[in-house]
């Protein structure tokens, strides 16, 4: 447990300091979202119809372009040999990994969201449900895109590849997660049915994510 | 005691033995599928047309196998990836391997016979309409799949990642297509006119169960060809890679 603890330490210290580059993927967000009324044009009240989904989408990417150097870099200093050899599950340990990514990339995103919120005219409550869909939905980002980084550290190849594999996984995180935003601002349908498929989906990554994550880094490294 | 079914999955795990089995196999798979597509789609010409869609109905003897088997070949290639992860089959990641673009085809076909069933019926080529739209979803998972096979040199390793994400997908293409459904209700309530009849009449129903059978042994004959392609072509890899290492020394 403790090593567990000691290791989301460090991930957590690693990605704040210089070099990390945790807070890259919010300047990523930003620039997303600032990107959308220059395609769409600068009619606020198309911007509102369409800001649940654009935010929504600009997470996405920001966590999912993020993961890449997950298990990168420590393969780079040779401290992932140390984390597969150690007496500590593997598939823990990967948790433990994503968790603190999570902490360091995803967290600052929806911290983020009431800011861009305002940049698309988005009244509170449709700041708010964004923003708790949000923390519902991107620790399923987080843990089904570890698969991709995982196989990513195996493999090599990063980039886009990673983003082809991982994308069409992350579908029903966006459906539900903009689902249940829109639920909240417009109705007609309830925001619980939504919201409790989104939490669902949080959980089974949790399951999947490190398994997969363990598994191909046990049969790719050697 | 080893039983029958394993002795013959240890006896394919030697490459040599299976392309000489596939050798004898192969020319009656392709001559069975040959026949049963014959009379499938003299059959489906046959057939009376819809009361509702005339002549079109007949795309479904094309379009409902390719579908099928759209999902039979995800499903192939999981049951090669557990032999990869689980029991190291040596066959089992060229059969993964093997399978990815033809059932990236059939899913291709599928999609395209759909939307040019649509056209007449619904009006228009594309319909984000769930079943289109989850089929479109898995052709891009094998594309990334094909990808993935693409980017790494070393087979053995490629294998293992390919196994590990075809795996995932198989866990997440249920998920996928109930969010999509999900999905579709919300934003279309009922806008898509369905095919007239729920219960197909018999005249329909043998000439497809004929198709679906036909286009299962094409892929069976399909699929057996490409492994012994690839596998002749590790074979050609691995002599090469010595002669190169042997001009070197």
């Amino acid at each position: 447990m403790s090593a567990l603890a000691a290791l989301i330490r460090r991930d957590i210290r690693i990605a704040l300091r210089v070099g990390g580059g945790a807070l890259i993927g919010v300047l990523f967000f930003l620039t997303v979202v600032v990107l959308m009324p220059f395609a769409v044009g600068p009619d606020l009240a198309l911007l509102t119809r369409l800001g649940p989904a654009i935010l929504w989408l600009g997470a996405l990417l920001a966590s999912l372009l993020t993961l890449d150097r997950l298990f990168m870099a420590d393969q780079e200093d040779g401290s992932l040999d140390l984390i597969t050899m150690s007496r500590t599950p593997l598939e823990l340990a990967c948790a433990a990994k994503a968790l603190a990514h999570w902490l360091a990339a995803g967290v600052p995103l929806i911290v983020a969201t009431p800011v861009l919120g305002l940049l698309l005219n988005l009244d509170m409550l449709a700041t708010a449900a964004v923003a708790l869909t949000l923390l519902a939905g991107t620790p399923a980002l987080t843990f089904t895109g570890m698969i991709g980084a995982a196989l990513a550290v195996t493999l090599h190849r990063g980039g886009l590849l990673m983003a082809v594999l991982v994308l069409p996984l992350s579908i029903p995180v966006l459906i539900f997660g903009v689902a249940a935003s829109q639920a909240a601002i417009t109705g007609p349908l309830s925001f619980g049915a939504p919201f409790s498929i989104l939490c669902a989906l949080s959980l089974v990554s949790f399951v999947i994510g490190p398994l997969a994550a363990a598994a191909s880094l046990r049969h790719g490294l050697d | 005691m080893l039983n029958q079914g394993t002795m013959t999955l240890i006896d394919l795990a030697n490459p040599t033995r299976f392309l000489a089995l596939t050798a004898r196999v192969l020319p009656w798979l392709a001559g069975a599928t040959v026949i049963l597509l014959a009379i499938g789609l003299y059959q489906a010409a046959l057939a009376p047309d819809d009361y509702q869609q005339g002549a079109t109905v007949k795309i479904m003897f094309i379009h409902v196998p390719n579908a099928w088997l759209s999902m039979f070949v995800w499903g192939v290639m999981s049951l090669a990836s557990l032999g990869t992860l689980v029991w190291r089959h040596p066959l089992a990641d060229v059969a993964a391997k093997a399978a990815a673009p033809i059932g990236a085809a059939f899913t291709f076909l599928a999609l395209v016979t759909g939307s040019l069933w649509g056209r007449p019926m619904w009006g228009t080529y594309w319909e984000w309409d769930a079943r289109l739209t989850s089929v479109l979803i898995l052709f891009l998972m094998y594309l990334g799949l094909i990808a993935l096979w693409r980017a790494v040199e070393d087979p053995s390793r490629a294998a293992r990642a390919a196994a590990v994400l075809t795996l995932v997908g198989a866990i997440n293409l249920p998920i996928i297509k109930f969010s999509v459904d999900w999905w579709n209700t919300l934003h279309q309530p009922a806008s898509v006119v369905r095919m007239g009849g729920s219960t197909l009449d018999r005249s329909f129903l043998i000439p497809l169960l004929v198709m679906a059978i036909g286009f299962t042994l094409l892929f069976l004959t399909l699929h057996l060809a490409a492994m012994r392609n690839e596998i002749l072509r590790r074979r050609v890899r691995s002599l090469q890679m010595m002669q190169a290492s042997r001009q070197a020394a």
